[in-house]
């Protein structure tokens, strides 16, 4: 059962990354990678969330399984993440890849902080 | 495309979710995310040299390996949730070290599957001729 629930979480998590990553870029138009970033601090954020409810026992183990494990988990990446700092890196973008780095550091740990926080 | 992305997504997530099962839940710092962070970026660093080399690389081969199964595999969320975990639960070191050497490992890792890669599909051409 649970193992369902991951994968029905990914099968809608990995595609919508990839929309929302595509979105993003076409309207921007930047070297900078916004749309993994903003997927990462979305996803983050949204598991703050479902954590906390869970340590509150507001969740049970198949939401956590479903939307944590499965959609959060797919929807975020960090295999594309360091690819494209390493992509900004050998372009001789370091700043852009020492910003992509912290921000998506910061921006992801102060998201699932935030989320956390609001629902507990 | 969105398929081969989903496909290989779910793929990803549950080798991820059977690692983190097998790896046990640490309290003290999260191994299971770290190695499965670290070898889903080397992975991908392989599979980005490997298509480079390839004049016509199968047009899913890249939505179904790249973002479904290593996208899906490697995960940002849980790591973000983990480092605040560890600040919430006053492991500062812990906390500091597991939010530095993640990306630091990471970019490491995808840099040695590209250089290496590209390294070992240069020595075989060159046996080839």
């Amino acid at each position: 059962m649970t193992v369902l629930l991951v994968a029905l979480g990914a099968a809608v998590g990995a595609p919508l990354r990839y929309l929302a990553d595509r979105f993003i870029q076409s309207r921007i138009d930047a070297v900078f990678p916004w749309g993994t970033l903003a997927v990462n601090v979305v996803g983050s954020f949204v598991l703050g969330v479902v954590m906390a409810l869970s340590a509150d026992g507001g969740l049970g183990d198949d939401t956590v399984a479903l939307v944590g494990v499965g959609f959060c988990g797919a929807l975020t990446t960090y295999s594309t993440f360091s690819y494209e700092t390493l992509r900004l890196l050998e372009d001789g973008a370091r700043w852009y890849a020492l910003g992509n780095v912290a921000g998506s550091v910061i921006a992801g740990v102060a998201a699932a902080a935030a989320g956390w926080a609001l629902a507990s | 495309m969105l398929g081969a992305i989903a496909a290989g997504g779910v793929v990803g997530a549950e080798a991820r979710y059977a690692l983190t099962l097998l790896g046990g839940d640490d309290p003290r710092f999260p191994w299971a995310t770290l190695a499965e962070n670290i070898t889903g970026c080397f992975l991908i660093g392989v599979l980005m040299a490997v298509i480079l080399q390839l004049t016509a690389p199968h047009r899913l081969v890249r939505p179904f390996l790249g973002v479904g199964m290593l996208g899906g595999y490697t995960t940002f969320s849980a790591y973000a949730v983990e480092v605040r975990e560890l600040i919430a639960d006053d492991r500062a070191a812990a906390a500091l070290s597991y939010l530095v050497i993640t990306p630091l490992a990471a970019l490491t890792a995808v840099w040695l599957g590209v250089r290496g890669t590209g390294a070992a599909l240069g020595r075989l051409r060159h046996r080839g001729t």
